[in-house]
């Protein structure tokens, strides 16, 4: 019985595939753009920050809100999908192989992406987009911007199908097992993906690009910024659950231990799906047209995603605890003091967790109905992502940059670069604490966000603001910094590393673990429910957006220079 | 499945103070009425002057009653319009005597703009082919920055007045 079961938890542990060469080059291709990204977008918020400090203009003319678009759109859009699906395919990859036809349909998908992302980008250079990464109607950027858009939604579309078939081959094979828990969470992040995307891709297709194009001569605004909402809350969880999967999966076994359970991650994912789509309207709260009941409904929906954020923080803590403590380091905190502090595998994704404490905080505070209008479109709310997106996610995305890298390479991390690794985080956290610290206090004082440096005619209250904005460019000084740092890594581990074979980390059960239920791959219901809360949420103030529909707007090229 | 006890005990504070956080909301909202605008009142955004409320001779503060005021505003890129004065000079500056409500009702003939009275309350987006409303009481004296917060086009960061509220 005992040998039996030991055979079992070896069989139902032996997740790690090899990933070849060419297959490491598809991932590679994906992370290698998100890291270009990184360095533009990166360099463009340092702009953003000398402009708003009022110590520095723009050289030849430039628009500081086409540096703006740029930053949004490369950052916000292209740096994540690009990492995270590269992302994805590597998880792919080793726990369930993937396909020669799959293979070369996801290279596919990333041209695709690609073609959109170059399309996108030369319109927003050009001039012809200085829309943000938003794109609220009716200000109207050139067609080829939304049809780059539209093309990159639809490329991402490709991994989505990709990775469902890689899961739903594996399955095939291996009848009654369940789908290994890297899988199951790639999965479903791709599935909200695809749900939360058909939002966007209805408004581009069918409001922006005719109407840009002059076939439809006015746009629905209120529709429009609503399906965009639709998808943009749901945007931020699809950033945030490839870093969960890190936490969840990765990380115990970086720092010598178990996952703690596996199917309180499994079930946090499946709620994760239910409640990340069905709460956009809380970006619109300050919004003339859309009914106060729906608003109330949606901010209820909104905090119920606290439930699997504490199911994960109690995981996180309980690894660490448990892990310390089986190491033989006793006392209260013995097993915090002795975690791997100096291994920046932990230490980059450890920083990040700490900042979604407060980044997490600030956003029950966005979500909070009336707290909502002391807040709303004040760059505290650039501060709350700032902690959030740009450095939870970003800082675990840099976690499992500096394995994953050298592992598809076959290359070492060293220990210079480890300790490089540990300087570039200390940058990020040093500079995003100066920052986002200052971008909270000068919202709570109401200065605005995604504005060109301005003393609004030279008021008293404005001139308050300047020592933030001061702040603001020293933090993201030191924050580019961290970005040049972080460049110089990636390219370190991608070519010049010594040759080697570093470990792709994925964490086992315990020996002893409860068997997971199978209920929790009943795909068909978590679907089912997704979507019937969707309808819920959003059926009845859709169908009253469109009844009540005012005239629509016709477009506006000339505020953002668009002749 | 199986639940640690630690994590039960978290779990039920978490989804504890989350009833606690909206039950607080909700009495907010549905019994002292705090809600955000929501009024749904829409206007022909290429003929907001047949409205009027709109009309530009109704623009600015206006005095109702004692204590009483109703501002009227045409957010457009990238200005406000608050009227003009005697002179015929458009108005840059409002005085409201502190502790008076005011109504404020804005539209836009154009793109999407913001409302914010810079530090208060009164934070509204303004959406063409809605009249965005609310009703604010200034308590605390002082000159406040009233300036767009949603980007708007290549002026948005020039798009202000003030608003001084007097003792």
């Amino acid at each position: 019985m005992a040998i039996e079961k030991l055979l079992k938890y070896e069989h139902d542990n032996k997740f790690s595939l090899t990933i070849s060469k060419s297959e490491s080059r598809l991932y590679m291709s994906f992370i290698g753009f998100a890291f270009i990204a990184l360095f533009v977008g990166g360099l463009m918020g340092l702009l953003q920050v000398l402009v708003r400090s009022g110590y520095y203009t723009l050289p030849a003319g430039i628009d500081y809100y086409q540096v703006l678009t740029v930053h949004g759109v490369i950052l916000g859009l292209v740096l994540t999908t690009y990492f995270i699906i590269g992302f994805q395919y590597a998880l792919m990859g080793k726990t369930v192989g993937i396909s020669e036809t799959q293979f070369r349909v996801a290279w596919l998908g990333f041209w695709i992406m690609t073609l959109g992302t170059i399309m996108s980008a030369i319109t927003i250079l050009y001039g012809k987009a200085s829309v943000l990464y938003t794109f609220y109607a009716p200000l109207q950027a050139h067609p080829a911007f939304y049809i780059g858009l539209a093309l990159v939604i639809i490329g991402s579309w490709i991994a989505c199908f990709v990775n469902w078939r890689q899961l739903y081959v594996w399955k095939k094979k291996h009848p009654g097992e369940k789908s290994p828990l890297l899988a199951f969470m790639v999965v479903i992040n791709m599935i909200m993906w695809f749900i939360a995307t058909l939002g966007v891709a209805a408004s581009v297709l069918l409001q922006f690009i005719p109407w840009s194009l002059g076939y439809a001569a006015t746009i629905d605004v209120l529709l429009s910024r609503t399906l965009f909402w639709y998808f943009g809350h749901p945007l931020v969880y699809f950033w945030l659950l490839p870093a969960y999967m890190a936490w969840y999966a990765i990380i115990p076994k970086i720092i010598g231990g178990k996952i703690f359970s596996d199917s309180l991650a499994r079930l946090s994912f499946v709620l994760f799906l239910f409640f990340s789509i069905p709460v956009g309207l809380h970006h619109q709260l300050t919004e003339p047209g859309v009914q106060t009941t729906w608003k109330f409904v949606q901010i209820i929906l909104t905090f119920m995603v606290i439930v699997p954020s504490l199911m994960t923080a109690f995981s996180m803590f309980a690894t660490f605890e448990i892990t310390g403590r089986r190491k033989g380091f006793g006392g209260l905190f013995g097993w915090f003091v002795h975690l791997p502090w100096k291994d920046v595998r932990f230490l980059a994704p450890f920083i990040g967790m700490l900042a979604f404490i407060p980044g997490g905080a600030g956003g029950l505070i966005n979500a909070s109905y009336q707290l909502n209008s002391v807040i709303h479109n004040t760059i505290w709310v650039t501060g709350h992502f700032h902690l959030t997106v740009a450095t939870t996610v970003i800082l675990t995305f840099f976690g499992i940059t500096y394995w994953l890298v050298p592992h598809l390479t076959g290359r070492k991390l060293t220990p210079t670069i480890n300790r490089l690794g540990i300087i570039q985080t200390i940058f990020w956290a040093v500079g995003m604490t100066i920052m986002s610290t200052a971008m909270h206090i000068q919202g709570l004082l109401g200065g605005p966000r995604r504005s060109a440096y301005s003393e609004y005619g030279g008021s008293e209250q404005v001139a308050e603001w300047g020592a933030y904005q001061v702040a603001q460019a020293v933090g993201g000084t030191i924050l580019f910094i961290g970005i040049v740092l972080m460049v110089y890594i990636f390219i370190k581990l991608a070519f010049f590393s010594p040759k080697g074979n570093e470990e792709f980390p994925i964490a086992k059960e315990e020996m002893d673990a409860e068997p997971t239920p199978m209920w929790l791959e009943r795909w068909k219901l978590w679907v089912t429910i997704t979507i019937a809360l969707i309808l819920f949420a959003y059926t009845i103030p859709i169908i009253d957006i469109i009844q009540h529909a005012p005239p629509g707007s016709a477009p506006f090229a000339w505020p953002i220079g668009n002749n | 499945m199986h639940l640690h006890k630690y994590e039960k005990w978290w779990l039920i504070f978490g989804v504890g103070t989350l009833i606690a956080f909206l039950l607080i909301l909700a009495y907010g909202a549905f019994y002292l009425g705090t809600h955000p605008q929501s009024h749904g009142v829409t206007i022909d955004p290429e003929n907001i002057g047949a409205e009027e409320t709109f009309k530009p001779e109704n623009l600015g503060l206006t005095k109702l009653d004692e204590g009483k005021y109703v501002l009227n505003v045409v957010a457009s890129a990238f200005n406000y319009d608050l009227g003009t004065d005697e002179e015929g000079k458009p108005v840059k500056h409002i005085q409201i005597p502190k502790g008076s409500t005011v109504l404020i009702q804005a539209v836009t003939p154009d793109v999407i703009h913001g409302f914010n009275i810079a530090g208060t309350n009164a934070n509204m987006m303004v959406e063409p082919g809605f009249i965005s409303s609310m009703e604010v009481t200034l308590n605390k004296p002082g000159e406040y920055t009233l300036l767009c917060n949603e980007y708007c086009g290549s002026g948005h960061h020039m798009m202000f007045a003030t608003v001084e509220v007097t003792e």
